[in-house]
């Protein structure tokens, strides 16, 4: 029995890899298992390699691991590019139609999928018929799948859902037949405890829901694309709206004109759209207008690898923008967290008027994984300071443009007013200001101004900015951030299991840097080392930035556009120590 | 009831003396004036240039953004609150030239705003280069030879992408620009009223003169029809770009608020934004 293995389903982009996996990844979060999948695709839509890679377990993991345990081949590519990765003695299912050549060290085992799928009904059947084989091999009842089929398929008639049912039993039979069924890959019960199964793009759009946003603007882009994409069918269904702009300068302002309008407003894109948004940052920062922005970052620079992992835009979020303005900036690092961080990032906004940029990375945004379920409780609305029309009223307020938009105050934090509100006219611009709004350059003000929005966050922590865990005066530090948590926390375990004394500091939050937690999370360590996707080490350099020391820091930087295993920290680490 | 004294403010505007800007502000206030809009009911959403200023020189709620993003955040403005009258505004720089993909993208989206663009043929506020409206030939700062590009002409690009409602008024004629900017402003849905607005400072060729020598002024042309959209488009080529007045109007296109689904009644900037519990766990089901 197995509390863990690695299933992997290849074949061309556009026959059915995706949909396969998402399947068998469905069934088992059902069961109660721990899901953790990874697409490897390239920016083309049809042929073309693909897998999907599933990590199943009855112990929470948030990483895929270096090998596989099934691989299930549509074609001899998917054998020839990943039978490598698969584990001694692993089992490779593939479709006899190619008369498939697999490495020795792996056991074969040739199943007509494509023909059992023809005596079912139809070829594109194969994809059960192959989840029949793979279920029979992991010890478990074909009729796992039963609830999905019906999902996906009864609105075409009980006959599809039927007919796709038989195609997984013959699989499931035929595997049997050849002696597939072995106990040394069978997996573990589940407990059956109910979770849901989601990217951290589903979870930021439902974060944003949940926080009340209702304008969302934004230009498609890999791989952020999927947030306005759910969005545009949810918020219709309570009063809202997603626009397609023209491009990420358009979502930009319109996502600031919407907040300034009094909406809650949100963009999402990626690298080089998040470049294009640099000038209407500086815009909100000046105007003191709360806009929210997540950036779902890949590879770069340019167009760089726009399908694969990489953290590489941590710097141009926090110092993009010409000129200087509050900002803040949040790096959560799952669903959960994504989810969370997003009702934070509204009220943040809101409450300190500033840009608040949400960070996430690609293997975050499209691999879905086995989540928690969400709680609206977890997520509060506060709009900060506005001033209604009563209170306006009250205070024998006019509309001559003289409502101070940017009193001076002494957290320097001053009263909005939507507009069309009756008695707080006042202007806004870009250019230095004085307190109602309108242009003014002399030297006095400019300093004031400028330290009335620069000093806002003075008073701003975010509570569990870093989430440490693992031993006290550890031999080893290992500070993360983003989809690097699961490989981090797993090659902490191992290294633990060594005997090492390890420990792990996640970063939530870059901006404003906390610089008091980290310190307080490495006190004692005797090794720090940090763990980043991409080639300069930004997180580092931030740490140096801010004055974060340690005599003995290294880094292990990723930038081939694969995500960490937690086999390349577990490596690097024993190295070190 | 508000008057056009209400739509003013004590701010003494940056421009030049002469400008034509000063007409359009006016020609603005008192539109708003007729049409009985109270200053809070409005929203002035400019970019950046000489002209860009006129959203502090207006009593009423305004927003001076970055340079050539007027009619994104326009939008925006519109979005969060439907109830608004949004007005965006700039310069032929600021809107054919950094901002034209917004314009022409605008105009596709017909949301229901008024964009009433300054065109003086130059730069002002960057001191005299030439800008996407000068002429052929055009001398200016950046065209020491003579510009060698040609000129862009707004009324036919806003034709060619699709627009509800296209006029073009001169600073000199008050009485038209006002009714133009009335209409715009009734109009549901995107218009345009492009402004030819003389620079006295730094364009010598597109003078007051100039523009009353050559603008066709199409409320005097017999048997023009606004609502001929092929007709507008020849006489745009006929006359250069230089017909003023009501050049084209269909005000049977739904508007963008009308057609987003499920978009409501009341302003989004005021209404209860928290989720309903049930909502929120049928949303969830989605992911189970």
């Amino acid at each position: 029995m197995l509390d863990q293995l690695s299933w992997k389903v290849g074949g061309q982009q556009g026959e059915g890899v995706e949909s396969t996996g998402e399947t068998f990844a469905i069934a088992l979060n059902r069961k109660g298992y721990f899901v953790y999948s990874f697409r490897h695709f390239s920016s083309r839509i049809k042929g073309g390699h693909s897998n999907d890679k599933v990590r199943v377990s009855v112990h929470r993991y948030r990483a895929i691991v270096d090998y596989t345990d099934v691989l299930l081949a549509f074609d001899q590519e998917t054998i020839d590019l990943n039978g490598s990765d698969v584990r001694q003695d692993g089992i490779i299912i593939a479709d006899s139609k190619f008369n498939p050549v697999a490495p020795d060290h792996a056991r074969l085992f040739s199943v007509p999928l494509t023909k059992i799928a023809e005596d079912c009904g139809s070829a594109i059947m194969k994809n059960m018929v192959s989840l029949g084989a793979s279920a029979c091999v992991l010890g478990l009842k074909p009729d796992i799948f039963q609830e999905v089929l019906e999902e996906r398929f009864l609105r075409k008639g009980q006959k599809v859902v039927d007919q796709n049912m038989e195609a997984i039993q013959k699989g499931f039979d035929y595997m049997k037949e050849l002696g597939g069924a072995d106990d040394n890959f069978a997996l573990t019960p589940a407990d059956g405890t109910k979770h849901l199964f989601m990217t951290c793009n589903e979870a930021v759009a439902l974060g944003a829901l949940a926080a009340g946003s209702r304008i969302m603007a934004a230009y498609p882009i890999t791989p952020a694309s999927e947030v306005m994409e759910y969005l545009i069918k949810q918020l219709p269904k309570v009063g809202g709206a997603v626009v397609q702009t023209e491009d990420e300068i358009a979502a930009m302002t319109m996502t600031i004109g919407a907040a300034y309008g009094g909406a809650r407003a949100f963009t999402c894109t990626s690298g080089p759209g998040l470049a294009l948004m640099m000038e209407a940052i500086g815009l909100s920062g000046m105007t003191e207008t709360p806009v929210v922005v997540i950036d779902t970052q890949r590879g770069g620079p340019s167009t760089g690898l726009p399908t694969k992992q990489e953290q590489s835009d941590y710097l141009a979020a926090l110092f993009g923008t010409h000129g200087e303005i509050p900002k803040i900036v949040l790096t959560p690092s799952t669903p959960e967290e994504c989810f969370t961080a997003v009702g934070d990032a509204f009220n943040l906004a809101e409450k300190y008027q500033c840009p608040v940029i949400v960070m996430t990375d690609l293997q975050m945004a499209l691999n879905k994984q086995t989540t928690d379920v969400f709680k609206l409780d977890d997520i509060k609305i506060d709009r900060g300071l506005i001033a209604t029309e009563e209170d306006l009223q009250r205070e024998n307020e006019h509309d001559s443009g003289e409502f101070k938009r940017y009193e001076f105050t002494e957290n320097g934090v001053s009263r909005r007013v939507f507009p069309g509100t009756k008695g707080g006219i006042h202007h806004v611009t870009g250019v230095e200001h004085m307190e109602n709004g309108r242009p003014f350059e002399a030297p006095a003000n400019r300093k004031k101004m400028m330290e009335k929005r620069l000093n806002k966050l003075d008073d701003f922590s975010l509570e569990g900015a870093v989430v440490r865990t693992g031993d006290e005066n550890p031999d080893l530090l290992i500070v993360g951030i983003g989809a690097n948590v699961g490989a981090i926390g797993e090659a902490m375990a191992r290294l633990q299991h060594d005997g090492l004394k390890v420990a792990h500091a996640q970063l939530h939050a870059l901006l404003p840097f906390p610089v008091k937690e980290l310190e307080a999370a490495m006190s004692g360590a005797r090794h720090v080392v940090v763990v980043e996707n991409n080639a300069t080490g930004q997180v580092r350099h931030l740490m140096s930035h801010f004055g974060v020391q340690h005599d003995n820091m290294s880094s292990l930087l990723k930038y081939d556009g694969r995500p960490f295993l937690p086999v390349d920290i577990y490596n690097y680490c024993k190295g070190l120590v | 009831m508000a008057t056009v004294k209400d739509f003013r403010n004590d701010v003494r505007p940056n421009w030049c003396p002469g400008c034509g800007d000063f007409s359009v502000q006016a020609s603005i206030q008192r539109a708003l004036a007729n049409l009985n809009k109270e200053p809070h009911e409005v929203a002035v959403v400019s970019g950046i240039g000489c002209s860009g200023r006129i959203s502090g020189y207006i009593n009423s709620y305004g927003f001076h953004a970055v340079h050539g993003r007027a009619l994104p955040t326009a939008q925006g403005v519109k979005l969060a609150n439907r109830d608004l009258t949004v007005i965006a505004s700039g310069g032929d720089g600021d809107g054919f030239g950094i901002g034209l993909n917004h314009f022409m993208h605008a105009v596709r989206r017909n949301m229901d705003i008024t964009y009433i663009v300054m065109d003086n043929h130059i730069y002002g506020l960057t001191k005299g280069q030439h800008s996407p409206t000068s002429a052929h030939g055009f001398v200016a700062k950046t065209t020491p030879q003579g510009n060698i590009e040609e000129a862009l002409i707004p009324t036919q690009i806003a034709l060619a992408a699709g627009i509800g409602f296209l006029a073009q008024g001169f600073s000199s004629d008050v009485k038209q620009l006002v009714s133009l900017i009335e209409q715009g402003i009734a109009h549901n849905g995107f218009s345009l009223i492009n402004v030819f607005s003389p620079c006295v400072t730094y364009n010598k060729t597109n003078t007051y003169d100039w523009f009353r020598e050559n603008i066709v002024n199409l409320d005097e042309k017999e048997g023009y029809d606004a609502t001929n959209r092929a007709m507008a488009m020849q006489t745009i080529i006929e006359t250069g770009g230089l017909a003023t007045g009501l050049i084209y109007q269909d005000d049977k296109r739904p508007s963008y608020q009308d057609e987003i689904p499920g978009y409501p009644e009341k302003p989004i900037a005021f209404s209860n934004l928290e989720l309903d519990a049930k909502a929120f766990e049928k949303a969830l089901q989605q992911f189970a």
